[in-house]
């Protein structure tokens, strides 16, 4: 029984993961970039949050309405400005911007925000529990997990069916022959980006309500968004979200093996992934 | 009616020039073919037009009005299409969905035209058994359908052919070059690169050579003789001007 619970709450905390990964893969899958300023983002959506809650007194729903076309806004923004002018073949160029871009972020927020931590007050919701067949979990675990399925489920829908998601997998697969078919490859990957930054939208809210969050907790949150990606392959949204369960459950059980053993535990399968299947457990070669 | 021209035709791959000054000119409906041997500057001439290469804007004309060096994606709106070297499909996809991804773009650039995926069906019947079919897994042949089809359901009014029948066994070249007339037909001009001199000959209207990026040999393809094109493709004493 306590395997099984270690089981459903890894499940849980993945859920948090593939809202992080999501982006990632995306991003990776379309324009090779690795963005670094990833977790930076989250923080940054998350401290805004927070600030609109105690000015305007905001339930956390009413900030996730807000917070999530900043997002789109902030992503599509980040694309024009600095991302387009660095994408290419070679992937050095967007990492150094996107590392750059990342510490600017954490100086700037230090200096808005200072280092404090905070949280977004859930007005309950994040204490509350349900019990499920014997074992209890969290009503938030629960909505983010939701919340992850159904973006997951989304995202995937809008690349297999729509013409947007179209546009996308072709200049993933071929970005001359992409544009020789009219696509103009910059436009898409400004949606692109867009569309990542605007799930930290979701991931922000969620994530200062879960615990709290200070200028320097980026890169935490960008090595488990990476890891989940290189675990289930780079560039696929269901590998990303099966990576993020991988990657939860791993912690978890770790967590039940030794409390200082679970995110140790994350990033040695991360290696065993890494080393067994570089990959991915669904990338292609 | 000259539809596509080039004039004094430059383009150079960083201290290497590739072309010196080409004049190349095709109407509507017309076929037009380069030949030259290989490293004679045939698919920089192409990529050239395509806004692929960095190139003047009066160096390439269509009709009349200079768009030479217009990026790529805005080139398919003007109404000039490729099917490149080496076909570049997009590996993952279906048959399709590469070819809706030209249908979608034609669609938002607002070019219409006489393509329709029914019509491309009725061209290479193969692509419609074959529509959920990934492309990487289809023969060299049938993923040359695709990437014909998916040039014309861009509607242009230019094609641009690389070497289409690169690798492929004689039979299904046959194939892909009879659905030549049925495209000039529509009235699209097109310019055919292509390694073999006689099938270049009976499947265009006139003929260009290209050696080491100049033009060495014009004319209408059925007077050209085979003497005047070794002169002109290897160079030496019988290059013709």
């Amino acid at each position: 029984m306590q395997w099984f619970d270690a089981l459903i709450q890894g499940i849980l905390l993945g859920g948090m993961y593939a809202q992080y990964a999501l982006g990632m893969a995306l991003m990776f899958g379309v324009m090779r970039i690795v963005n670094v300023s990833h977790g930076d983002l989250v923080i940054l959506l998350s401290l805004i949050g927070i600030s609109l809650a105690s000015n305007f007194g905001w339930g956390p729903f009413t900030v996730m309405v807000a917070l999530v076309p900043l997002a789109i806004a902030l992503g599509w923004l980040l694309q024009k400005v600095v991302l387009n002018k660095v994408v290419g073949d070679d992937p050095l160029p967007s990492l150094i911007a996107t590392f750059g871009l990342s510490i600017a972020l954490q100086n700037m927020m230090l200096q808005i925000w200072s280092a404090n931590s905070r949280s977004l007050p859930g007005g309950g919701i994040e204490s509350q529990s349900i019990q499920i067949g014997g074992i209890y979990v969290g009503l938030l675990p629960v909505l983010v997990l939701t919340f992850a399925t159904a973006l997951t489920w989304g995202l995937d829908l809008v690349l297999k069916r729509t013409r947007f998601g179209r546009s996308l997998r072709a200049a993933s697969a071929d970005v001359e022959a992409a544009s020789m078919s009219g696509i103009n490859a910059r436009a898409v990957y400004a949606s692109a980006t867009a569309i990542a930054v605007g799930i930290l939208g979701f991931a922000a809210v969620f994530q200062s309500l879960r615990s709290t969050v200070a200028p320097a907790d980026g890169g935490a949150q960008l090595i488990y968004a990476f890891e989940a990606v290189i675990i289930g392959g780079m560039g696929s949204v269901w590998g990303a979200f099966i990576g993020s369960m991988v990657l939860g459950v791993s912690q978890a059980i770790g967590f039940r093996i030794d409390p200082g053993f679970g995110v140790l535990a994350g990033h040695l399968v991360f290696l065993l992934v890494l080393a067994i299947r570089p990959q991915g457990l669904f990338g292609k070669v | 009616m000259t539809v596509l021209s080039t004039h004094g035709l430059v383009a150079r791959y960083g201290d290497f020039q590739a072309l010196y000054g080409v004049d190349i000119d095709v109407a509507e409906g017309e076929a037009v073919a380069l030949i030259g041997a290989n490293g004679a500057g045939k698919s920089t001439f192409l990529r050239s037009i395509m806004g692929l290469m960095a190139v003047k804007p009066e160096m390439v004309r269509l009709d009349g009005q200079p768009i030479g060096g217009t990026p790529t994606d805005r080139m398919v709106q003007k109404g000039v299409a490729i099917v490149p070297e080496g076909r570049r499909l997009f590996t993952g996809m279906s048959v399709d969905d590469n070819l809706r991804v030209a249908m979608d773009q034609a669609d938002r650039l607002g070019r219409t035209g006489g393509w329709s995926l029914e019509r491309l069906h009725r061209l290479f019947p193969i692509l419609k058994e074959k529509a959920r079919t990934e492309v990487q897994n289809l023969s060299g042949g049938q993923q040359q359908m695709v990437s014909i089809g998916r040039a014309l359901l861009s509607q242009p009014r230019v094609l641009l052919c690389d070497e289409i029948s690169l690798g492929l066994a004689p039979k299904v070249i046959r194939e892909i070059y009879a659905a030549l007339p049925e495209i000039r037909a529509q009235g699209t001009a097109i310019i055919v690169v292509e390694q073999d001199v006689g099938l270049a000959q009976s499947a265009s209207d006139r003929i260009f050579c290209l050696l080491e990026g100049r033009v060495t040999l014009t004319g209408a393809s059925s007077a050209i003789t085979r003497e005047q094109i070794a002169g002109a493709y290897f160079g030496g004493s019988h290059a013709v001007v």
